[in-house]
């Protein structure tokens, strides 16, 4: 696969890197001369000088073959403005844009570019997740589906614990795919499973019931 | 009419006065409020202090109601996503963006912008001066 990389910043550099690993054939584009030095010192000539939203320069990346872009430079503007000239000139399949300000997510979406990745939401997500008695964290969204993969720690005093998923009713739309156990690990979850305190439970649930799934595993909602 | 215009630089600030002039309402918006310098004194519009970038700037501008968005910052990108914002998040009328990059702006008009590159503009403007 051929991916082109905009923006030589830290989450540039990395991505590049993680990429080479698995042996992908990569072009990092960095426009400003001493960070590019940096980079290309590094890397090597995988990484070329240029402003990734110039047609001129990504053309001379070679964007008309490549498979992927991904615009993570620090400004949203930017980022936008790399894929839709990816998009729109080179007819690059897939677009992929880092963004600060997750409301604009939406416009991203509207305006065509495939995936948007928000550092803000990821970060809050992961501060969240080590926060004492997590609520229902947001793990994934799958993309079309208009589903979210989320997951719910049990908290000990849940009117869940020590019941088997087949004695209380869940919401429609939502299915538990996953139970992780603090001392058996991640296991699947079948009719029988007793749920225990501190166990992760990972489901694939619609947004709407998302919160009620949550209640109810949280001990907020009686389970019936 | 009423008008918002974003960034107030020598063009933004010029524009806005001859709207103004006209009777129009003039909203005028940039990051640095130093920049208002350049209003005249008699300036009857608003000017606002904000990233037009942001929704909620955006909509203390009054973008819900106004009938043109022109962007008239120093950078070709912010131009270009404030105006795709004001376009496709709020539904604007009428909705110009400038471009200083000839190849960009020749995109973004095909993508269906009002656009305008000072470049092209400039640089033939320059060359009829030349003669010959």
């Amino acid at each position: 696969m051929y991916i082109i990389v905009v923006g030589g910043g830290e989450v540039g550099y990395h991505l590049a890197k993680a990429l080479l690993n698995e042996e992908q054939e990569v072009t990092l584009l960095e426009k400003e001369a001493s960070r590019y030095a940096v980079l290309a010192e590094e890397l090597g000539e995988v990484v070329v000088r240029g402003d990734g939203c110039e047609a001129r320069i990504l053309e001379e990346a070679g964007a008309g073959r490549a498979d992927v872009l991904v615009a993570v430079t620090g400004d949203d503007e930017d980022n936008l403005v790399a894929c839709q000239v990816a998009k729109h000139r080179f007819h690059v399949a897939h677009t992929i844009a880092r963004i600060k300000n997750p409301r604009h997510k939406v416009l991203f979406e509207k305006l065509g570019i495939d995936v948007t990745v928000s550092s803000t939401d990821l970060i809050l997500a992961h501060i969240e997740h080590e926060l004492p008695s997590p609520p229902l964290i947001p793990l994934l969204e799958l993309k079309g589906k208009g589903l979210e993969v989320i997951g719910v720690k049990i908290p000990p005093d849940s009117a869940v614990v020590g019941k088997r998923l087949g004695e209380f009713k869940l919401p429609a739309k939502c299915l538990v795919c996953l139970i992780i156990s603090k001392d058996r690990g991640p296991q699947l979850p079948s009719m029988n499973v007793a749920l225990e305190a501190e166990d992760e439970v990972v489901a694939v649930a619609d947004p709407q019931v998302a919160e009620e799934l949550s209640a109810i595993l949280l001990g907020r909602m009686p389970p019936s | 009419m009423r008008i918002i215009i974003m960034g107030c630089g020598r063009v933004g600030a010029e524009l806005a006065r001859l709207l103004d002039a006209e009777g129009h309402e003039v909203v005028i918006l940039d990051l640095d409020s130093y920049s208002f310098r350049r209003l005249p004194r008699n300036f009857k519009g608003t000017a606002l202090v904000g990233n037009g970038l942001d929704e909620e700037i955006l909509r203390k501008a009054g973008i819900e109601k106004t009938d043109v968005f022109v962007s008239v910052t120093q950078g070709d990108n912010r131009n270009v996503m404030a105006a795709q914002m004001a376009k496709h998040i709020f539904n604007v009328p009428q909705v110009i963006c400038r471009i200083y990059d000839p190849i960009r702006e020749e995109m973004y008009r095909e993508l269906g912008l009002k656009t305008i590159s000072p470049t092209i503009i400039g640089a033939k403007a320059l060359k009829e001066l030349i003669g010959g």
